[in-house]
């Protein structure tokens, strides 16, 4: 018996890559399958714990062992799909996971309240879904299975922010259905090129050929496009403007599951063709990629701060502080040195963190007071104290304050920026963060301040399943102020890996 | 006991406190006995402390780093000693006062009120004594965060102006000023830990180094260098016993004392001798000395007088340590707590007056020594201080300053020193000649009171005396001052 046990676990371990990626897309039918809610969630909840427990373990072996190589059937590249994992892609995995694990824990009593009941086992199935397509864009290793997972994870998206209750829902799914597909259109396009020129979609095997085709006008073309189309998928500005309404009126669950790691995915695969297909030196010195992202990053830094500081819905104005923060990763890039990528992805990580604890606060105050109009939100620090204390703690994080998570992206980015001598640069980073102090702390004074309004119920804390995973999530972001070996040392690892040395 | 187990004593009793009072926080009498034994064993722990330094033996705790390099680490030497001992005796007394204010004046919320005073508290000691940058700086915001609910306590419209005023200013001025100045600091030096000596010399250009100063003295915005005072006058909407315990010693003074640790530890009293910059901040320095008296001269409101007061003694500190000789950092040290002496008396004479008299104005104060013949007198004493007279212990600090500026031929620091010391008495003076020679206004509405009660007037008899006491026994205080300097 314990011999068999050992021979599966071994059997299991050998496919770790695959069932990454297979496990939550078994779920997703199953979830549809299930009909009803409680089951499905069930399901999609096993499912998400295995794939963080699979993720945690690639992380591990990846760190320690180093790059895991993995043929898809069988197949060897480049005639098969290869599944290559590395202390990058590891790392991002285990974020997304670890996200859709505490964000589903989060989702039943909030998606009861938000969905009506009929659909509620197709939300579970969707989000599962978004979940695969994630997690495999992040874990392939072969380009246009990248565009694969894209879709998948796009398609499900515009299905789960479409569920939102409001009817302006489907216009913001709309409106991201068509920047997306344009998005996801550019980026297959670039691919297309890239595999006219070099006759593979094995990402190892193009960056082996494409530094002898580098002059050639259908590479630089295949770069423009991946770029902006990443660009798109990743809400950098200019390109961010389906982002506000997709967060703004999805549900809570998922607004918390996307802004914590749709973007960021999308970065780690900017990240991923910069670096190890294109090569940093074609991209940054024969092509002006930094200031490309320079420039847009601190225009979002600056213009989505200061618009999150005028918006009346809590989520719009989260969502547009993800638009600036998404700013600091892309800034954080630019430097292109292994501390700026470092820090790019410590970012990732942290900000994962932060956006995940507030939308799953809002998502408790939406819960109680149906709303998260700041104006109804007025007094609430007394009647849901714990969310408050979420709120306040992830806000703590998102400005920076030392002992939180978010104070260790600062550390490392503003070190980053030292360090390639940009010292103006760090007073922008300094004076667009005081912007983030002011939208903050009018949510916590209006909260905190105010009287509530006539005619609002006392409103008390949401239901224990909504409010520990909050509190989680902000306690997430204390703790990795504290110890940061996990997201520093694999963030130093993966830039190592990224870089190789590319630069001087 | 170790020096590692003092130190953890020191910060883990008043957060410890601060839990302790979050339990009982539904029977007063109790809460308000967590707060004074609390504050009672801190000042026993730190005092325990002192023969250890004055031995010269090292005490030092590590907690660990949460980045490489950038460790989470206590180590108390002589200026964080000062600080230390007077923030802790303080507070005792300031419990008593709060007390007899707190209920004295029915202040809702009382529970909370101790809590965050705990945890400002144990900031304050995390703060005096760090041993480097990064964990000064993790106090540093600390402080500022458990004061604001403090500021804000009344939470009405005017409370929330001031409360924004002071976050805006102490929380700005930190994140884009003094976080990018210490991690400059660690990208050029590759370290933050206060080194005797300064850690500077050699590795950092004078025009960065100039930068990085200027930085620093705006960053550290509880230092309150003009235009960033702005923040303190807003304060005084909390209650009393906030205004005088953290708005007069405990952030205010972190302020000043984190801009000296910079000056002798960071940049070195020799490297900022070569600094064009540093008599730049001499003259900044200066400047709001004696603008800050001006204004402090026109306010009518007692408690922004005070403030305009401490924002213009505050300056003194810095101004003593950028004279750069040995004997006005002397005197920037014992100022620290000289300053804290007067300055908390006479905000708790403005807390008595207003629990007994209801009065804030400084025009409605003819002939109040009469009827509180203590407050006012304790007031006197501390006006005393301010300007510098014998038989108060702000003679001494301003004694070593003149010393330091004239031995260095530092003559515009000079001028300003006694430039200001005719503008602190005009600013204080009349308050306490109209409080005890003038007859008292009978508006109409006045009402017969006698003294404070009897916590308050405690209180204030006890710092009063104290401002005496450490004129006439400075010995302690001088010891470390001059192991400060390592002389």
């Amino acid at each position: 018996m314990n011999g068999l046990i050992t021979s599966l676990l071994a059997y299991l371990s050998a496919h770790l890559p695959a069932l990454q990626v297979v496990v939550p897309l078994v779920a997703a039918p199953l979830c549809l399958l299930a009909g009803r809610a409680g089951l499905a969630w069930i399901i999609a909840f096993t499912a998400s714990v295995a794939a963080t427990a699979i993720a945690a373990t690639l992380a591990y072996l990846t760190f320690h062992n180093g790059v895991i190589h993995y043929d898809m059937g069988g197949w060897a590249p480049p005639w098969g799909i290869e599944y290559v994992v590395d202390t990058a892609n590891a790392f991002i995995l285990l974020l997304v996971s670890a996200i859709a694990t505490v964000v589903l824990a989060f989702s039943p009593a909030s998606i009861a309240k938000e969905i009506r009941p009929g659909s509620q086992h197709l939300f579970y199935c969707m989000f599962i879904l978004c979940l695969t397509g994630l997690l495999g864009i992040t874990v392939t290793g072969d380009a246009f299975n990248v565009f694969v997972f894209l879709e998948i994870s796009s398609l499900s998206s515009y299905a789960l922010i479409a569920l939102g209750g409001q009817r302006k829902a489907l216009t913001a799914a709309f409106q991201y259905l068509v920047m997306g597909t344009i998005g996801a259109t550019f980026f297959l396009i670039g691919v297309g090129l890239l595999y006219m020129m070099t006759g593979t979609l094995n990402m190892a095997d193009m960056q082996a050929r494409i530094p002898a085709l580098q002059d050639s006008r259908p590479v630089l073309a295949a770069f423009a496009f991946i770029t902006v189309g990443l660009a798109l998928k990743a809400a950098l500005f200019p390109l961010h403007l389906w982002l506000p309404n997709a967060y703004a009126y999805a549900p809570s669950a998922v607004s918390a599951f996307l802004a914590a790691t749709a973007t960021k995915v999308s970065l780690y695969v900017l990240l991923r063709f910069t670096f190890t297909i294109f090569g940093a030196k074609f991209a940054f010195l024969d092509l002006p990629l930094h200031w490309a992202l320079l420039a847009p990053a601190v225009i979002a830094m600056f213009a989505g701060s200061f618009t999150a500081i005028f918006q009346r819905d809590i989520k719009r104005m989260l969502a547009y502080s993800s638009i600036a923060q998404i700013g600091y990763i892309t800034l954080a890039i630019s430097l292109a040195s292994s501390a700026g990528i470092a820090a790019a992805l410590i970012h990732i990580f942290n900000h994962g963190l932060i956006k995940a604890a507030l939308f799953c606060a809002m998502g408790c105050i939406f819960y109680r007071i149906g709303s998260t109009r700041i104006e109804n939100m007025a007094g609430l620090g007394q009647q849901m104290p714990w969310t408050m204390t979420a709120i306040i703690i992830a806000g703590l994080s998102l400005l920076g304050v030392p002992l939180t998570a978010g104070f260790i992206s600062k550390w490392y980015l503003v070190q980053a920026t030292l360090q390639a001598d940009l010292w103006w640069l760090v007073l922008l980073i300094a004076l667009s963060s005081m912007l983030a102090l002011v939208y903050v702390w009018r949510l916590v004074e209006t909260m905190y301040f105010k009287d509530p309004p006539p005619g609002r119920e006392a409103a008390g804390e949401a239901p224990l399943s909504m409010l520990l995973p909050t509190l989680l999530l902000a306690g997430a972001n204390i703790y990795f102020g504290l110890d940061t070996r996990l997201p520093v040392s694999m963030a130093e690892s993966a830039a190592a890996l990224l870089l190789r040395g590319q630069l001087p | 006991m170790t020096g590692g187990t003092l130190i953890i004593l020191a910060l883990g009793l008043p957060l410890f406190a601060a839990l302790s009072i979050w339990i009982v926080g539904k029977h007063p009498n109790q809460r308000e006995a967590v707060t004074l034994f609390t504050a009672v064993a801190l000042l026993v722990v730190v005092l325990a402390i002192l023969p250890l330094i004055l031995a010269g033996l090292p005490v030092r705790l590590e907690l660990g780093a949460p980045l490489p390099g950038l460790h989470i680490a206590f180590a108390v030497e002589p200026l964080g000693m000062i600080f230390a001992c007077v923030a802790s005796f303080l507070w005792i007394v300031n419990s008593v006062f709060s007390i007899g204010y707190m209920r004295g004046n029915d202040e809702p919320r009382q529970t909370r009120f101790y809590i965050c005073f705990a945890i400002a508290i144990a900031a304050t000691m995390g703060l005096a004594f760090a041993e480097n940058l990064f964990t000064l700086f993790i106090c540093y915001e600390a402080l500022t965060l458990s004061t604001y609910p403090l500021v804000t306590h009344h939470k009405n419209e005017e409370a929330r102006r001031a409360g924004r005023t002071y976050l805006g200013i102490l929380l700005g001025s930190s994140v884009v000023l003094l976080l990018p100045a210490i991690i400059a600091t660690f990208v050029l030096t590759g370290s933050v830990t206060f080194t005797p000596g300064g850690i500077m010399a050699g590795k950092v250009g004078p025009v960065i180094g100039g930068i990085l100063f200027l930085l620093y003295l705006y960053g550290i915005g509880k230092a309150a260098l003009m235009p960033m005072h702005r923040w303190l006058p807003a304060a005084m909407v909390a209650p009393t016993p906030v205004s005088a315990l953290l708005h007069a010693v405990a952030v205010v003074k972190a302020g000043v004392f984190t801009v000296v640790k910079v000056t002798v530890y960071i940049f070195g009293l020799d490297y900022l001798r070569d600094l064009a910059m540093a008599d730049v901040a001499l003259y900044l320095a200066g400047f709001t000395i004696l603008m800050a008296s001006i204004i402090a001269l026109r306010q009518d409101n007692l408690k922004r007088r005070l403030a305009y007061s401490t924002v213009s003694q505050l300056s003194y500190v810095i101004l003593a340590a950028l004279i750069l000789s040995p004997l006005s950092t002397m005197g920037a040290a014992l100022h620290i707590a000289v300053h804290a002496f007067g300055k908390i008396t006479l905000f708790m004479a403005a807390g008595a007056i207003y629990t007994a008299a209801h009065k804030t104005k400084v025009s409605e104060l003819a002939g109040i020594g009469r009827r509180m013949p203590w407050t006012m007198g304790a007031f006197a004493i501390g006006a005393i201080s301010m300007i510098g007279l014998p038989p108060a212990a702000g003679f001494l600090s301003k004694w070593y300053m003149l010393l330091g500026a004239m031995e260095v031929e530092q003559w515009f620091a000079v001028a300003v020193i006694l430039g200001s010391t005719l503008l602190n008495a005009a600013y204080f003076l009349p308050i306490v000649y109209a409080a005890f020679l003038k007859p008292e206004v009978a508006n109409g509405h006045g009402h017969d009171h006698g003294e404070a009660p009897l916590p308050i007037v405690l209180a204030l008899v006890t710092t009063g005396a104290g401002t005496i006491l450490l004129f006439l026994f400075p010995g302690p205080a001088l010891e470390l001052a001059t192991r400060l300097v390592g002389q």
